[in-house]
């Protein structure tokens, strides 16, 4: 029997609409930089799109830079303002404890390789930045701050961010925003959140897989990391891949059915504290995404737990990242409280617009034999 | 039957994981990642667990088609292996690590933990076989003795290998890897791996001297002359004759040997060739892979190394000590080694030498 898929938010089916559009485009021929009749054809439809897309985050079409992965927008952004600010003597990179690796690692390298000096903004139990601590360290250093990047929401718990009140206390500093799992499933706007720059990816929207968007302030500057055909404001140079950027426009502007999800997700927690008393959601008081839940199943650990979901037809995750293919205790987990232990009992169940209460149920069917036989294996 | 099978990366478990599966047994593929902070690549025969092997296992098991996971068994392997291995060297003696390994890991901490979740057994790719007889599930040596790995085998209870898979028992290795091949396995070439797998260097002596320092210590021959002087007692084999450092030739300029490394006084004895001849040894801490071995004397075979000979003896269980006599005299036999003891090819069981005669 086909497993069900409750990993949405680590990727999510390709929409209908977004398949049609990809191979369509597949099928144009013309490069978007080419001034012929093919090329114009080309770059006419791809302009549609960042249209299209500049509409659902509350952008200019200008503040639209395609990349090939939210990774990389991440990249560019945090690499790309830091050494804006070191121009001005400025070296200290402010992050949260709980980014997305795609911001914690370059930000690691921006301190081992750059001499950037990198402060991490700790959050409380319940996953949401400690904005004293912010306020207090913005009235000491502003003058030394060259970035600040604080994700809109987190891609392991759903906490959401008060981006709004970051960018108040910034003033003059830039903000970047990691906003991946938050476009389209709350509401998010760019020119309201006031940031510098803010990070979109396709493929969690059902859009395809290897592109992504760097919103970027008209006017703003910024060294690039791939230089060549100078395309996307000489900051992201390459072929612009226009099937992708009219299939990714496709998902963004289709409705994601938040209500719904959320209902979903609700009925799965409230079924999750009938079933197995002692398990816990994490950041449950917080403001979410509608989506992900992360549950600590005490006395167990999370890769036993994915193997017998897997065997059991369910494909979750631990949300957090592998070395060597091992599950490492979530950093965001560790930065909530958790205990190496408690981190390691714990997995992430995310929805997403094609989800049905069925999933809910199938996965409710055989999630408590499977953490009775995972706490069974985990016995000294 | 519902089987993990242990994936290494390597050839002999890819293989042994296809005919699992071929044999109609509902099989999961599982990596161990044994080493705390892996290497990205193998290089040559040494080392495992790097990520270029757990990648290479998850191919196998994508192109036998079997679902395949990573377990982290890495604080296990420390304490039980790795800790292990140094203990037994700063005591003086020879540990065989990769013994400890399928004792404490492969047929203990991963079939404990296969058991638990309801799966039946564990298939690994080791040359070894079982076979259903008198005495229920016994252990024996593969049909490929250049590559039988039975002696590492021999920790297992028979609890263990009544839980224990070897698909590969029958075959040579050259069939192995032609098998491989056929079966479309990128493996198929993949070099063996020897050597001691956390010791990537292949530098036993250095790895072993940066964890348990090198202090100079006297290299004395059998009257307590000091003639030398080591750098960590621990570096030395009984038996070994090259790198001993000796300063003083002897009389006749016939080689010295190590005859003996004694740790508290952090002392190695060297003497003459004839002196490492030894004809009993005596094991502690015996594991009986079949029915247990009494009191009254038997007639069989002892192997004291992982591809070493098997020496006609005669053994019996003292209810302490494993004991067994040599036919012929045996020169260096290092203590912390296995002895294992055959009835034909069949493991009767092992112990760790503890004493020679």
């Amino acid at each position: 029997m086909p497993s069900i898929y409750v990993d949405h938010a680590a990727t999510t089916p390709l929409s209908p609409a977004a398949f049609k559009a990809f191979t369509f485009q597949l099928q144009e021929l013309g490069n978007p930089s080419s001034l012929h009749t093919h090329g114009r054809a080309a770059r006419k439809a791809l302009e549609d799109a960042r249209e299209a897309i500049a509409g659902q985050v509350g952008c200019l079409p200008s503040e639209v830079i395609f990349t090939a992965s939210g990774t990389e927008a991440n990249n560019i952004a945090l690499k790309g303002m830091w050494w804006n600010g070191k121009a001005q003597g400025k070296k200290v990179v402010v992050i949260s404890a709980v980014e997305h690796h795609a911001i914690l690692d370059p930000a690691h390298w921006l301190e081992t390789q750059e001499g950037a000096e990198v402060i991490q903004v700790p959050v409380g139990v319940d996953g949401v930045i400690d904005l004293d601590f912010l306020k207090d360290l913005i009235a000491r250093r502003s003058g030394e701050i060259a970035v600040i990047s604080i994700m809109h929401s987190n891609n392991e718990t759903g906490v959401i961010q008060p981006i709004e009140e970051v960018v108040a206390m910034a003033e003059n500093i830039p903000v970047h925003t990691d906003a991946v799992q938050s476009f389209k499933k709350v509401p998010l706007s760019y020119q309201e959140l006031g940031v510098t720059a803010l990070t979109l990816s396709a493929h969690k929207v059902g859009g395809p897989l290897g592109i992504g968007a760097l919103i970027l302030r008209r006017a703003y500057e910024i060294p690039a990391l791939l230089h060549g055909g100078g395309q996307e404001r000489e900051i992201r140079s390459g072929t612009l891949n226009a099937p992708s950027i009219v299939a990714f426009s496709a998902a963004a502007t289709e409705k994601y059915p938040s209500a719904e999800v959320q209902n979903l997700r609700d009925n799965f927690i409230q079924a999750i504290h009938q079933a197995i008393p002692d398990a816990y959601v994490n950041g449950e008081a917080s403001r979410r995404l509608p989506g992900i839940v992360n549950v600590t199943f005490p006395g167990t650990q999370s890769d036993t737990l994915l193997l017998l979901l897997d065997n059991a037809h369910v494909s979750a995750s631990t949300g957090s990242a592998c070395s060597a293919g091992v599950h490492e205790a979530s950093h965001v987990l560790l930065a909530m409280g958790h205990t190496e232990a408690t981190a390691q009992s714990s997995l992430r169940f995310s929805f997403g617009a094609a989800s049905t209460q069925a999933d809910v149920d199938f996965v409710m069917s055989v999630l408590p034999d499977v953490i009775r036989t995972g706490r069974a294996a985990h016995l000294k | 039957m519902k089987l993990i099978a242990a994936m290494s990366g390597g050839v002999d478990s890819a293989v042994a994981a296809a005919r699992a599966v071929e044999a109609g047994h509902e099989v999961i593929g599982v990596h161990l990642a044994l080493a705390a902070n892996p290497q990205k690549y193998r290089s040559g025969a040494r080392g495992c667990c790097t990520i270029e092997d757990s990648h290479d296992a998850r191919r196998a098991a994508d192109v036998i088609g079997i679902p395949f996971y990573i377990w982290d068994m890495a604080e296990e392997f420390h304490d039980g292996v790795v800790e292990d291995f140094l203990a037994e060297y700063s005591a003086g003696r020879t540990p065989n690590p990769c013994l400890r390994c399928n004792e404490k890991i492969k047929f203990a901490a991963v079939l404990d933990r296969a058991r638990a979740m309801g799966y039946d057994g564990v298939v690994t790719g080791h040359y070894a076989r079982t076979e259903i007889g008198p005495h229920g599930k016994t252990l024996h040596r593969a049909v490929d003795h250049s590559k039988d790995q039975s002696y590492v085998l021999s920790v297992l209870t028979v609890e263990q290998i009544n839980g224990a898979i070897f698909p590969l028992g029958d075959t040579t290795k050259v069939d192995i890897r032609a098998e491989a091949e056929r079966r479309g396995l990128a493996v198929a070439q993949k070099p063996d791996s020897h050597d001691i797998c956390f010791v990537p260097s292949g530098d036993n002596a250095g790895w072993l001297r940066d964890r348990l320092g090198s202090e100079v210590g006297p290299i004395v021959d059998q009257d307590g002359n000091k003639i030398g002087e080591h750098k960590g007692a621990y570096t030395y084999t009984i038996g070994q004759r090259k790198g001993l450092g000796v300063t003083v030739p002897t009389a006749d300029g016939s080689p010295r040997f190590v005859l003996k490394i004694e740790p508290v006084t952090n002392t190695v004895v060297v003497g003459a060739r004839e002196d490492l001849a030894i004809t009993t040894m005596h094991g502690e801490r015996p594991v009986w892979c079949g029915p247990a071995v009494t009191s009254e004397g038997k007639r069989g075979f002892v192997q004291v190394r992982a591809h070493g000979a098997a020496l006609p003896c005669t053994y019996f269980f003292d209810g302490t000590l494993l004991v067994a006599s040599l036919d012929e005299p045996l020169l260096g036999l290092a203590t912390g080694q296995a002895m294992v003891i055959y009835d034909g090819d069949r493991v009767v069981g092992s112990a760790t030498i503890c004493e020679t005669q």
